[in-house]
């Protein structure tokens, strides 16, 4: 990157052309297409898109409710609201997903886990295991499964208790303003049913957004596939791998688009494993209770029906999850901002967070359908560098390649989650700290992000806080 | 300019009158129709004021005489206070102003240990660290300041510090169903003085049941002013509205509230949950009334009527005519589909009253209770597909919440 050629952009040279043509920019405030938004109050995130029909808003929030509303542990008699657990995190998906948004980590050592959980898994070393792998990412810790449930229902004690301390990590930008970023150490100050095997892999995860999750399913995979450069053949310091992961419906090997590694191929297969790990809820996904078979109490437990979630009260989920609008882009007017976007671009962060896609065609889903959406990402993985690398593969995705996150909604974050916590595990403290992080394909950015001045990135973090 | 009526009638002559206006139809315009709706929404909210200010008045001679009797004059005022409330429903989803302000009068369901004891088998949403608090408890001296600031606290919108379901619970306590015909069954001691006071802190719950309904008056005042004629206020920023954009807000909130909201938030969840948790008034057993209210407000608008709590009926040039207009057949099926979802309520509303509460009505098992509620719904849908080709009728072709010219840059 050419720092001349960054620093030539001065904050009020910039765009005269975009300026003046009000309807490109308006185009580009609507992030989610027809779906977009209008609201920044804290009800943000969690409104129907707006071209979902009048006729099509029930199922809308049915779902909302049941993303809302608590399961109760079996058996209870007065709901079919039950099956909680017998492990779990949380009994709502909203307990993680506040408000639709973001989690919030924990802070310190003392901090409860409330919307973050940690991964575990261990190596793939035999046939046997990588035969696991296959189908379900990693090989499963063999006595506490693929995720700490801290949680259980009266009668299973929950797995364990993680807690997080941080290392801190100085450094400063080339104008010779310092900054701090810290570093999440993990340890786990009660664990239940025994030590962890002596390889584990751990992965602390917060609880993403839920902004224009149809949107994104709805990209249709040439598209995606478009941007993949696997062997960096264009010589640009990125490459952008597909993961491939189990479609458990279809009974094959997919192109995954969600989670941190975009280890989930649809919003459907998410919803469902979320409610297994995370509620330990069973779908007809996901049938058997989320116990690993040497939890004898978890197994015996009595659970709230076969499956736990009805197909009908599963549909009405995803529907919700599919249908969320996205909240339109603001300040699009605003100099800085658009300063920051130049700079954004120019620095290549676009090249991943990539700032339009189309969506195809989907018959459920007509409000989905053939949509201009600027979700900033390419649902590609990209080796992000040792710094944020948590050494725990999944499908493809090594330990340390992440999925692009999409960038759209992150300036609400503030506002409505209160926190301004980012990252898979939370540790950027703020949007530069986030930025700070990438390393990897995204180093020569990153060098580029070190070069701009303070006005510079005043201006990018405007862009990004508009979005 | 249709002039706009408001005298006392019976039942039967508001509804000769409903019908011997379509013969105008011709006459009716957009403006006039306007007109009605702003009509009805001041009476309406101002009806759910009155009804708050004497269940205040209820609360009030309750909280000084513990007594049956006080306890139940005050519990008699809170379900007469929500007939006219439901009505007003219909004015949330098209209106940001009554969208916005709902949230702390309506709210529900609600993590109850915010507020009080509760049963050992209370179940809350994970996370939210508020859901135990049992404000009553403590020791923060209870205001409306304090109720507020516990509204929504820590993001959660199950902590529902204030509104009609925090008095509610406030009134009848927990419905834990020891019989099936039982709501929830508090005590008149647990506002007792001295040594007869149950379940501790009966002077503190007795400050948050007053506060809470202080505050329940003030809300409702506030919405008043805005729904007022001859003031600089929301209605006359209603009344100087693009014609299409007043229409396309009162048909979204119709269509919102009938199928999103009522249909399948409100009935559909707790169907499909066979959950009492789920139902809107949980702790009075008052859901079959919320239902019937409810759709009777979007009935409301669409026949231009509205009748009062003393009985006195607002009524004017109504959509039912504007559509009439353009497509007689389509206005009488909207006018029949409505009546329908009022008569499906009504069987609903006749269960209840025979001791078969909604509760009772949607657990599993129960497949004629089942099928009543699953009725209802089917009305609710019906009726929107309706409300949806009105809305094309009238040329609004997209019925959506909001639009991006209000947005900004």
């Amino acid at each position: 990157m050419n720092n001349k050629h960054l620093l030539a952009i001065v904050l009020s040279a910039y765009p005269l052309t975009l300026a003046a043509n009000d309807v490109q920019m308006k185009q580009s405030q609507l992030l989610g297409g027809a779906t977009t938004v209008f609201d920044k109050s804290h009800n943000a995130f969690s409104l129907p898109a707006r071209n979902l029909g009048i006729m099509r808003r029930d199922s809308f929030f049915i779902g909302n409710a049941f993303f809302k509303q608590p399961w109760v542990s079996a058996p209870a008699s007065t709901t079919a609201r039950d099956g909680l657990g017998p492990l779990f995190n949380s009994n709502t998906c909203q307990g993680c997903h506040v408000k639709d948004g973001r989690g919030k980590p924990p802070t310190g050592p003392e901090d409860e886990f409330r919307s973050t959980l940690i991964r575990l898994s261990i190596p793939a070393l035999s046939d046997a295991d990588r035969e696991i792998a296959l189908k379900h990412g990693v090989v499963p810790e063999p006595m506490y499964g693929d995720q700490l449930q801290s949680s259980g229902i009266r009668g299973v004690k929950g797995e364990g208790k993680p807690s997080v301390s941080f290392t801190t990590i100085e450094g400063q930008f080339n104008d010779g303003e310092r900054y701090t970023l810290v570093k999440p150490m993990l340890s786990f100050n009660e664990l239940n049913y025994g030590d962890l095997h002596s390889k584990v892999m751990t992965s602390i995860r917060s609880a993403p957004a839920m902004s224009g999750l149809g949107l994104l399913e709805a990209v249709s995979e040439k598209d995606i596939l478009q941007s993949a450069d696997p062997s960096d053949n264009n010589n640009d310091g990125i490459s952008g791998r597909p993961n491939r992961v189990w479609d458990i419906k279809q009974q094959k090997t997919v192109l995954g688009r969600f989670g941190w590694k975009a280890s989930q191929p649809n919003v459907e297969q998410q919803t469902a494993a979320a409610f297994h790990g995370d509620m330990g809820l069973t779908t007809t996904l996901f049938p058997k209770p989320h116990c690993s078979p040497s939890q004898k109490i978890c197994l015996a437990a009595e659970n709230g029906g076969k499956p736990e979630v009805s197909s009908e009260i599963l549909d009405t989920v995803v529907f919700y999850a599919s249908t969320l609008g996205v909240p339109a882009r603001r300040n699009i007017k605003d100099k800085l901002a658009q300063a920051g976007e130049q700079l954004f671009n120019i620095a290549g962060c676009s090249s991943c967070h990539l700032p339009k896609l189309k969506t195809g065609k989907v018959a459920a889903f007509p409000e989905l359908s053939n949509q201009t959406i600027r979700p900033y990402t390419d649902l590609l993985l990209h080796d992000m560098g040792d710094g944020l690398a948590d050494g725990r593969p999944d499908f493809l995705a090594t330990g340390k390649e992440w999925r692009t996150s999409p960038l759209w909604g992150i300036g609400l974050v503030e506002s409505i989650n209160k926190h301004t916590r980012f990252l898979h595990d939370g540790r950027a403290r703020n949007l530069m700290e986030a930025v700070l992080w990438h390393g990897g394909e995204a180093e020569q950015s990153k060098q580029a992000m070190l070069a701009l001045n303070k006005d510079q990135r005043n201006a990018l973090i405007a862009f990004l806080k508009s979005l | 300019m249709q002039p706009v009526k408001r005298i006392i009638l019976s039942g039967a002559m508001a509804v000769m009158l409903g019908f011997s206006l379509s013969s105008v139809a011709q006459d009716v315009t957009a403006k006039a129709v306007m007109q009605t709706y702003t009509d009805i929404a001041h009476a309406a909210f101002s009806d759910s004021l009155a009804t708050a200010r004497t269940l205040k008045g209820h609360i009030d001679a309750f909280v000084k005489s513990p007594a049956e009797e006080t306890h139940q004059a005050a519990k008699d005022a809170w379900l007469a206070a929500r007939i006219p409330y439901g009505q007003t429903e219909v004015f949330r989803f098209g209106n940001a102003n009554v969208d916005e302000w709902e949230g702390k009068v309506n709210a529900w369901p609600l993590d109850e240990g915010l507020i009080d004891y509760v049963a050992q088998t209370y179940e809350h949403e994970d996370g939210n660290e508020f859901a135990s608090a049992n404000i009553i408890s403590g020791k923060e001296t209870i205001d409306k300041v304090l109720l507020e600031s516990y509204h929504e606290k820590g993001g959660s919108e199950a902590n529902v510090a204030t509104g009609y379901h925090a008095v509610e619970f406030l009134l009848w306590g927990q419905d834990l169903n020891q019989t099936p015909e039982s709501a929830g069954t508090r005590s008149f001691t647990d506002y007792a003085n001295g040594n007869t006071c149950t379940n501790d802190n009966c002077d503190r719950r007795g400050q948050y049941l007053t506060a809470v309904t202080d505050l329940l008056v003030a809300d409702l005042q506030e919405i008043v002013a805005d729904w007022e004629g001859g003031k600089d206020n929301y209605r006359k920023a209603f009344m100087a509205l693009e014609e299409n954009e007043a229409l396309r807000r009162m048909l979204f909130g119709m269509g919102s509230l009938s199928l999103g909201e009522l249909a399948g938030e409100r009935i559909n969840v707790a169907l499909l949950a066979h959950s009492q948790e789920d139902e809107h008034s949980c702790f009075s057993d008052n859901t079959h009334i919320d239902i019937a209210e409810n759709a009777r407000g979007i009935q409301n608008i669409f026949n231009g009527t509205y009748k009062s709590s003393d009985g006195s009926v607002v009524n004017g040039a109504s959509l039912a005519q504007l559509v009439a207009v353009k497509n007689g057949e389509l206005s009488k099926a909207l006018i029949a589909k409505l009546a329908d979802s009022q008569a499906k309520a009504g069987a609903v509303i006749k269960a209840a009253e025979a001791g078969e509460h909604f509760d009772q009505q949607i657990i599993a098992g129960n497949a004629k209770g089942n099928a009543r509620v699953r009725a209802v719904i089917n009305a609710l849908r019906l009726q929107t597909g309706d409300i949806e080709a009105v809305s094309s009728a009238l040329g609004i072709n997209e019925l959506n919440p909001e639009n991006s010219d209000s947005f900004g840059g």
